[in-house]
C-alpha cells in the first residue's frame, strides 16, 4: 500500500487488487469526518479527516473486505444486444450459454466512475472476460448491459462507448430527483436476471 | 404565490450555482458548484442569504433581469457596471429593486465570471443536495434561456455586510501547486512546473482550465482510472495541462502532476483566455 498526497485534504490510497481497494473502501467508509470516498481500479481516493484515515490504515487488512452489509440489487435483462453473437463466438460457446453464464453470476460494485451512476461490476465469469470492441460506438443507447475486461456494466444514459453489448435493461439506474439517485453503489451486491 | 425574476436576456451563459454537491463523487457525480464560491458566498451575504444560497453564475456578464416582486440584490465578481432601470447603479453593494424594475449587467472589464444573489435565493429543486447546474452530467436545471423565470426563496433579515473591493483579475497568475499525487510520472516535476510558461486556453470550460504552452515530459502510457479532486493538474500525452475545476469528471487516467490551492482555484477560475500562468510548487 502507497499513500500519495493529492492537495491539502486528500490522499491516494494505491494498492495491489481490487480486492484490496475493497478492503481499503470499507475501512474508511464509516469514519466521521471524510468528506469523499472514491474507490477505483487500484486506488482509493480519501478526502478529509487524514490524521484519523492514516491510523486506520496503519492496522487495516488487506487480504481480506470486512464484512460490510452489502445491499443487494437484482437488474432485469433482455439479452439481445447487437454483440451477443460476438461474444459467444470469441467464448467458443452459444449465445444461450452467455446468457446463462452472465445471468447466474453474482457480482460486486467494484467502484463507480465514467459517468454517474455507472457502476464497474466484478466478478464475470472468466469466459466473459473480453476486450472492448476495436472501434467504439458513438452513442450506446440508455439501459444497454456490456462488458469489458474483468467488468460488465449497464449504462445509465445514453453516451458514447466501446463495451460489447449483450443485453439492456429499464430499470431506472440514476435519477438524481430520487432519494437515492443511484440504483448501483460501491460494495453493492448485483445479479442480472433474465426479463 | 412566490416571488420570482424574469431572466430577460441571459447573456453568454447564465447557470443557477450554489456551492455544489460534494459528497457523491463515489456516484460518479462531480462535486460542480460556483467556479468562485468566495464571490457568491459574498453576494449571499450581501442580501442577507445564507453563505449556501443558490444564485447566478454570470460568464462574462451580459444579463438583464426584471423583478416580478420587491427584493434586493448585489452583483459581485469582477468589477463590472450594473444599471437599474437605466441609471447606473453599485455593483458588490446591496442594491434594492423594487417590482417592475430591471437590472442590467455589463461585461466585467477583466475576469470571466459575476455572481448574482436575490434577497431570498434561487429556488429551483434540489438534486442531490445542490441547486447547482452541472455541465458535465446535466444534473441540476438547465442553463437558463431568455425569458425564464426563477421563483425565490423566502428573504431572511437584511444583513449589512462591508463593503468589499471587487475582484480585479490579473494578467499574470502565480499559482501555488503541491506536488502530486502521480509527480513520479515526471522527471523532475517540480522544475518542470517552476520553469514552464502557460497561457489560458479558449478552450477552458467549468470541467477545468486548459493551459497551453511549455510541455511537461511524462512518461507514456495511462493509469487505471482513479479518483478526481477539484484543482487536480492532469497531464494528457501532449503534455498540456488541464486544471480541473468544479464540474470534472470523478476519475480519470491521465497523471496528475500536482494539486492547485483550493483557495487560489477561483483566481484561475476567474482567468481569461490568453491569461499567462506560472505555477510556484511547493513542497
Amino acid at each position: 500500500m502507497l499513500l500519495r498526497r493529492c492537495g491539502t485534504d486528500a490522499l491516494l490510497v494505491e494498492v495491489d487488487s481490487l480486492t484490496e481497494v475493497a478492503a481499503v473502501r470499507a475501512a474508511l467508509q464509516h469514519l466521521d469526518g471524510v468528506e469523499e470516498l472514491v474507490p477505483a481500479a487500484r486506488t482509493v481516493l480519501v478526502k478529509g479527516a487524514l490524521p484519523q484515515v492514516r491510523e486506520v490504515l496503519a492496522t487495516v487488512d488487506l487480504s481480506h473486505a470486512p464484512e460490510t452489509r452489502s445491499r443487494e440489487v437484482t437488474i432485469p435483462v433482455t439479452y439481445d444486444g447487437p454483440d451477443l453473437d460476438l461474444v459467444a463466438e470469441t467464448a467458443d460457446i452459444t449465445p444461450d450459454e452467455v446468457v446463462r453464464l452472465h445471468s447466474a453470476a453474482t457480482y460486486e460494485v467494484a467502484f463507480c466512475g465514467f459517468a454517474p451512476g455507472f457502476g464497474y461490476l466484478t466478478g464475470l465469469p472468466e469466459v466473459l472476460q473480453q476486450p472492448r470492441l476495436d472501434s467504439p460506438r458513438t452513442k450506446v443507447p440508455a439501459g444497454s448491459v456490456g462488458i469489458a475486461g474483468e467488468f460488465t456494466a449497464a449504462y445509465p444514459r445514453a453516451t458514447p462507448g466501446g463495451w460489447r453489448l449483450i443485453g439492456r435493461t429499464e430499470i431506472t439506474l440514476f435519477d438524481p430527483k430520487a432519494e437515492t439517485p443511484a440504483l448501483l453503489q460501491p460494495g453493492d451486491s448485483v445479479r442480472f436476471v433474465v426479463a | 404565490m412566490k416571488r420570482s425574476v424574469t431572466v430577460i436576456r441571459t447573456g453568454p451563459q447564465a447557470l443557477v450555482q450554489d456551492l455544489g454537491r460534494p459528497g457523491h463523487a463515489h456516484l460518479g457525480v462531480p462535486p460542480s458548484g460556483a467556479v468562485d464560491p468566495d464571490s457568491l458566498k459574498l453576494a449571499n451575504r450581501l442580501v442577507g442569504n445564507r453563505e449556501t444560497a443558490a444564485g447566478l453564475e454570470l460568464l462574462l456578464g451580459g444579463a438583464r433581469i426584471t423583478a416580478e416582486a420587491s427584493c434586493t440584490i448585489a452583483v459581485t465578481g469582477p468589477a463590472v457596471r450594473v444599471w437599474i432601470d437605466g441609471k447606473l447603479a453599485d455593483s458588490h453593494q446591496p442594491v434594492h429593486l423594487a417590482k417592475g424594475s430591471t437590472l442590467e449587467i455589463g461585461t466585467p472589464d477583466t475576469g470571466l465570471r459575476n455572481y448574482l444573489a436575490i434577497s431570498g435565493g434561487i429556488d429551483t429543486p434540489e438534486e442531490l443536495g445542490s441547486r447547482s447546474t452541472d455541465l458535465l452530467s446535466g444534473i441540476g436545471p438547465d442553463p437558463l434561456r431568455d425569458h425564464d423565470v426563477l421563483e425565490l426563496g423566502s428573504p431572511g433579515p437584511a444583513a449589512g455586510a462591508d463593503v468589499v473591493p471587487p475582484l480585479r483579475a490579473p494578467q499574470e497568475l502565480h499559482v501555488p501547486i503541491r506536488l502530486g499525487p502521480r509527480d513520479d510520472w515526471f522527471d523532475d516535476a517540480e522544475t518542470q512546473l517552476r520553469q514552464g510558461f502557460w497561457t489560458v486556453s479558449d478552450r477552458s470550460n467549468r470541467v477545468g482550465v486548459r493551459l497551453g504552452g511549455t510541455k511537461l515530459n511524462r512518461r507514456d502510457g495511462e493509469i487505471p482510472s482513479e479518483g478526481m479532486i477539484t484543482g487536480a493538474v492532469q497531464v494528457p500525452p501532449d503534455g498540456q495541462p488541464v486544471v480541473f475545476l468544479n464540474d470534472h469528471p470523478t476519475t480519470g487516467g491521465y497523471p496528475v502532476i500536482g494539486v492547485v490551492d483550493r483557495d487560489h482555484l477561483r483566481f484561475l477560475g476567474q482567468a481569461r483566455p490568453g491569461t499567462s500562468v506560472r505555477f510556484r510548487p511547493i513542497g
